[in-house]
């Protein structure tokens, strides 16, 4: 057996896999069946991310899909868990369907038309990133792409992460506007569940600072480090080691803004250099690049926990 | 084959073993603390096996050193899964 | 060698196919939990092992995020699970059936 029939094997064995996975998360019977099905399955979409050469986006599916989807989904699934009688009761209507399955089965054949219609070599620039990265002084070109050459783009994304927030918490009742979101979890403090939180969450903060730090040359940066970041955070609410912040306090809101604002003042600061909103000198890129990074760490992990964690449900004195 | 490598493959190949014991377990076990053992227990040591395989062949400390952390992180979560399974498995068992 | 440890990653994957087949299909919500560990294991193995056969060491971190999330995923469908309360929720145990659950009983269940 040579090595390109097993590895053909190995993809094949992925994709069918996925597709299961996919079909069963479909059709599910309670939500939270469905929820799990879905997470497998962006475990599963990491690993053929990952087979197709794209590490860094293996590490944000991993990272957003396996964690925090998962987990905002399973909020919404215990609060919908009430209605769930009712909607399995309400009748079937397959020319709904019907429809649905022709619409999909549209969309898809046209993306894969479309893609196999590329031609061979598929247009690229790929190249030209690969051979501008060592300009900026990291070794990899995904970061470089993503913090040098289309970092407009990174910035409009982090201030999407931040109005996306806003429109969360404008779905707060107005007595409870600067509370906590979320219920207060009662977790065993000499059980299991706080225990191996307690031992998850160093190890998980040192790995997500080094996700920042080697995503300069190597798969990795400072978005699925933030992203780990806020799995940790959630997963202390989750044993009681922490509790939801109170929306309306300072401190949070400066992290919320600071990843942006810095991101925005590097960009005015290379207009004044003369070297372009969001141009870097060459010599001073990789530590601006790195500045900037920590700051969005840390920015992106508490947008992100608040995020999951929804609009106010507590008054701020709440603390039981 | 260099012995190295010999050995790196028996344990390998050990620890697909156990993947694939754990998995006859999960289909043949009669109930589902018992299914959740054979998967917890033959997958963590499957895992173990194929980290032990492969550590002859990291590229540097660092590697073997991320190797290790991985099986240890598998065991914890594991064990601490199937405790909390577990519990919440009899209670489903009770409550139906 | 590369042979070999691709061709223990498509095993490691069938084995999980296999599990998962019946594991989904499962009565409870427990079994559904026990996919996901399945697939999160197994899942990691197989990166592992195809992982070594490419020269970089992404795969590795990758293992490593994937071990850190499925230990997460994990607690939080076995915390969102339980339409109560979870293992070691004393006051919530007792707050749902203090008069038809007895004493040993209900003392036995507060781990």
């Amino acid at each position: 057996m040579n090595i390109v029939a097993i590895g053909l094997a190995l993809d094949l064995a992925f994709g069918l896999l996925a597709l299961a996975v996919a079909v069963f998360a479909l059709r599910a019977r309670t939500t939270y069946a469905a929820v799990v099905g879905f997470v497998s399955f962006g475990v599963l979409l990491a690993l053929v991310w990952f087979r197709l050469g794209a590490p860094d986006v293996a590490l944000t599916e991993a990272a957003i899909g396996g964690g925090l989807t998962g987990l905002l989904m399973l909020n919404a699934s215990a609060v919908l868990r009430a209605t769930e009688a009712a909607a399995a009761a309400e009748p079937r209507r397959p020319g709904v369907r019907l429809v649905a399955l022709l619409a999909a089965a549209t969309v898809a054949g046209g993306l894969a038309a479309a893609v196999l219609a590329l031609p061979s070599p598929a247009p690229t620039l790929a190249p030209l990133a690969v051979a501008g990265a060592p300009a900026t002084g990291l070794g990899n070109p995904v970061a470089a792409t993503l913090m040098a050459f289309r970092a407009t783009d990174t910035l409009l994304e982090m201030v999407v992460l931040v109005l996306a927030l806003v429109g969360v918490w404008s779905l707060t009742r107005d007595d409870l506007w600067g509370g906590r979101p979320g219920r207060r979890h009662q977790a065993d403090s000499k059980g299991v569940l706080v225990f191996f939180a307690r031992l998850l969450l160093p190890v998980g903060v040192v790995f997500a600072v080094f996700l920042l730090f080697v995503g300069a040359d190597q798969p990795g940066g400072a978005f699925q480090g933030g992203t780990v970041l806020a799995a940790l955070w959630l997963l202390a609410i989750m044993a009681r080691l922490a509790d939801t912040p109170a929306i309306d306090q300072r401190w949070l809101r400066f992290w919320l803004i600071a990843g942006p604002a810095v991101f925005v003042a590097v960009g005015l600061a290379g207009l004044a250099f003369g070297v372009g909103f969001l141009g870097y000198p060459e010599p001073w890129a990789k530590p601006i690049i790195l500045a900037v990074e920590i700051v969005k760490i840390v920015s992106v992990g508490v947008t992100l926990a608040l995020l999951v964690a929804g609009p106010p449900m507590r008054p701020r004195g709440d603390d039981r | 084959m260099t012995p190295l490598q010999i050995l790196s493959a028996v344990l390998i190949g050990a620890g697909v073993f156990f993947f694939v014991a754990g998995t006859v377990g999960l289909l043949r076990f009669p109930d589902t603390l018992t299914r959740l053992h054979a998967l917890t227990k033959a997958d963590n040591l499957g895992i173990g096996l194929i980290v032990l395989g492969l550590l002859p062949f990291a590229a540097n400390a660092l590697v073997a050193l991320k190797l290790i952390l991985i099986w240890i992180l598998v065991l914890l979560a594991s064990s601490t899964v199937s405790q909390l399974a577990g519990f919440a498995a009899r209670r489903e068992g009770r409550q139906r | 060698m590369n042979e070999f440890l691709l061709g223990s990653a498509v095993l490691v994957l069938a084995a999980v196919a296999a599990g998962l087949a019946r594991v989904l299909r499962g009565p409870g919500d427990t079994e559904r939990i026990m996919a996901a560990q399945l697939l999160g294991t197994g899942g990691i193995a197989a990166l592992l092992l195809f992982g070594a056969t490419a020269d970089s060491t992404s795969a590795i971190d990758l293992a490593l995020l994937l071990a850190l999330l499925a230990a997460f995923a994990a607690i939080a469908f076995v915390k969102k699970g339980t339409t109560h309360e979870c293992p070691g929720d004393a006051d919530a145990a007792a707050a749902v059936a203090p008069a038809t659950v007895s004493g040993p009983a209900a003392g036995g269940d507060q781990r």
